[in-house]
């Protein structure tokens, strides 16, 4: 961890009482040329509430072909979405990768860091994006780094290049340049689709008719377990997404459901009421084979979820009267109670250093976000949503993603893991379900 | 509870004496009993019939008991199907939208296993009953208003020929 003896914006504690909203489209006319045929899967990004410290930080646009502004542009809205970083307007600053900064100046404007690069384009049609931070209250440079690409790749590039400069700066690795996945319902159709962590570059990897729910990323990203309804009721799928091919992994009498991965990938946890009531079993992720019940209860026991360790399961059981989350050992045991406040927490998360838990509460009628540390049994709620659904940690901790209802539709929504940052990607075109933020690749 | 097992018992030994007692059901006259209406086709493909008009179970929110109020659609079902042992039901646990996907899909699991369980008591084989849940996913009322969430808290009898 770094020692940062600088200026920085602060707000006061409750950063929801200065209640300030940055409203960007993030699809400009200039980034849909990026995106040819996907007009209709614009995401609109809002964000509320900013986060106790801000880096205030510099992109100039970078030079040499027309690409280079929509790169900066893609890296200041990653920045800005994070809630982490103030941008410092560097219009005009016509900077190219070997151009001598002059810190002195950047740090009078406002800005600790500077970032700026350079774009080429080779006879073959490819880019080759080169890229610089600079510090410039210590006036040394932070980072440098050429990235070579097709046309369609530059927005990764953009995210990898915003990850860079996260990481650099805060210490945390980013997650920029991760995907996510949810279900878009449209009319009667279901869509499970695949976007950039922005919400850009949306993939459909399955269309049906029948509902779709609890798409789970395996850990290494390449594939996503889910639930279909196709053949009439729910059935638990595997999905390589390299090539589409898919094996149903659960498919007893009755119910399959709640797939989860195991952190090493090998094994599914699944959820079947082949033996009565929802109960929780194992499974090999590859073939369904090698079935094992963990849960023996009368009652509803549902979605499982790994601790990092891989050792125990999180899930809801209704074994106290109500919906509350448990804990049991992959071995067997008595579960162990973990959520206490209110009479519904159900939708047990993990956060990746395996402190927090995320679970969807109900207050007052409403379904809310609600962040419990495991250690002391804090718990802060994150969202002020009516119907706030179906949480899941960025790979590094920081974001939450969830779906929301707003206006009267079902929205993308994230929140930062300390509730102080809000933001909102919606769908201009169908309800968004289910979200779920895949993992670091590579 | 053992009350109500008890209750439960007598209901369902009650329910097998009158199933056994209905000589024919395509004869009209011997549908004499009040779960019947005037006509009495105890025909579920059959839109007139009861057991097409009543063929579903309410619940409360996040509640999956049987109230008294449904015990006589579960009854009807239950006649019908002891007479008619060919014919099998798949019992349709339903959701309103509220709460996750997934809890509401154990949620309509456990309302299909209530209305199986009362079918058990009254005499019906379980091999003749299968229960399905669609939690919140397949909403008869696509509306948020209280109505429309009272009408998804449902089980069904859903009959295939």
């Amino acid at each position: 961890m770094k020692c940062h003896s600088r200026k920085r914006t602060t707000t006061g504690s409750t950063a929801f009482q200065k209640f300030r909203t940055i409203l960007f489209l993030l699809v400009s006319f200039g980034l849909t040329a990026f995106l040819p045929g996907l007009s209709q899967a614009q995401l609109r990004v809002d964000i509320s509430g900013i986060s106790a410290q801000q880096y205030p930080i510099a992109i100039a646009d970078f030079s040499g072909e027309a690409a280079g502004t929509l790169i900066a542009d893609v890296i200041r809205a990653d920045l800005t979405r994070s809630g982490q970083f103030r941008l410092i307007n560097a219009t005009g600053a016509a900077l190219t990768v070997d151009t001598p900064i002059a810190f002195d100046e950047w740090r009078g404007r406002g800005a600790d860091y500077i970032a700026y690069g350079s774009v080429t384009r080779g006879a073959d049609g490819r880019y080759e994006v080169k890229y610089r931070l600079g510090d410039s209250v210590k006036k040394v440079q932070l980072d440098g780094i050429a990235f070579s690409g097709t046309e369609k790749e530059l927005r990764r590039v953009a995210h990898q290049i915003a990850d860079r400069i996260y990481e650099k700066i805060t210490g945390v690795r980013g997650v920029f340049a991760t995907r996510i996945a949810y279900v878009l319902k449209q009319g009667s159709t279901y869509e499970l689709q695949i976007a950039d962590a922005d919400g850009q570059n949306p993939q459909v990897a399955l269309r049906s008719r029948e509902p779709v729910i609890s798409p789970a990323w395996s850990p290494d990203g390449s594939r996503l377990a889910y639930v279909s309804f196709e053949s009439g009721k729910p059935v638990v799928y595997v999905h390589h997404l390299a090539t589409s091919k898919r094996t149903p992994v659960a498919n007893y009498k009755g119910n399959n459901s709640a797939p989860a991965w195991s952190p090493d990938g090998n094994t599914l946890a699944v959820v079947l009421t082949r033996d009565g009531l929802s109960q929780i079993y194992v499974v090999n992720a590859n073939d369904g084979s090698g079935l094992r019940r963990i849960t023996r209860s009368p009652l509803i026991d549902t979605e499982p979820a790994f601790s990092p360790d891989g050792r125990t399961l999180y899930f809801t059981s209704d074994r106290s009267g109500s919906p509350q989350i448990y804990q049991v050992g992959l071995d067997g045991g008595e579960p162990k109670r973990v959520s206490f406040n209110g009479g519904y927490n159900i939708s047990p998360r993990v956060s990746p250093d395996g402190k927090t838990l995320l679970t969807v509460t109900r207050r007052d009628g409403a379904y809310r976000i609600a962040s419990l540390n495991l250690m002391t049994g804090t718990e802060t709620l994150l969202t002020e949503g009516r119907d706030d659904q179906s949480p899941s940690f960025a790979p590094n901790g920081m974001q939450v993603l969830y779906a929301a209802i707003q206006g009267g539709r079902s929205v993308l929504a994230g929140v930062s893991s300390d509730g102080r940052v809000r933001q909102t990607l919606s769908v201009l075109n169908g309800e968004i379900r289910e979200p779920t933020w895949g993992p670091f690749l590579n | 509870m053992s009350r109500i097992v008890k209750g439960l018992t007598i209901i369902a030994l009650a329910a097998t004496l009158a199933a056994c007692s209905s000589v024919n059901l395509d004869d009209k006259n011997a549908s004499n009993t009040n779960v019947t209406d005037a006509n009495g086709i105890m025909d579920p493909f059959n839109p007139n019939s009861p057991l097409a008009q009543r063929k579903s179970v309410y619940f409360e929110f996040n509640d999956y008991s049987v109230t008294e109020q449904y015990r006589g659609v579960v009854e009807l079902h239950g006649k019908y199907l002891l007479a008619t042992p060919a014919q099998r039901v798949t019992i349709e646990g339903n959701t309103d939208a509220r709460g996750g996907a997934e809890y509401n899909l154990a949620l309509g699991q456990r309302r299909a296993d209530a209305v199986r369980r009362m079918l058990t008591l009254l005499g019906v084989p379980d091999t003749q009953v299968e229960t399905i849940s669609l939690g919140k996913e397949k909403p008869k009322a696509l509306g948020n208003t209280d109505a429309d969430y009272a009408e998804n808290r449902r089980a069904d009898f859903a009959y295939k020929r």
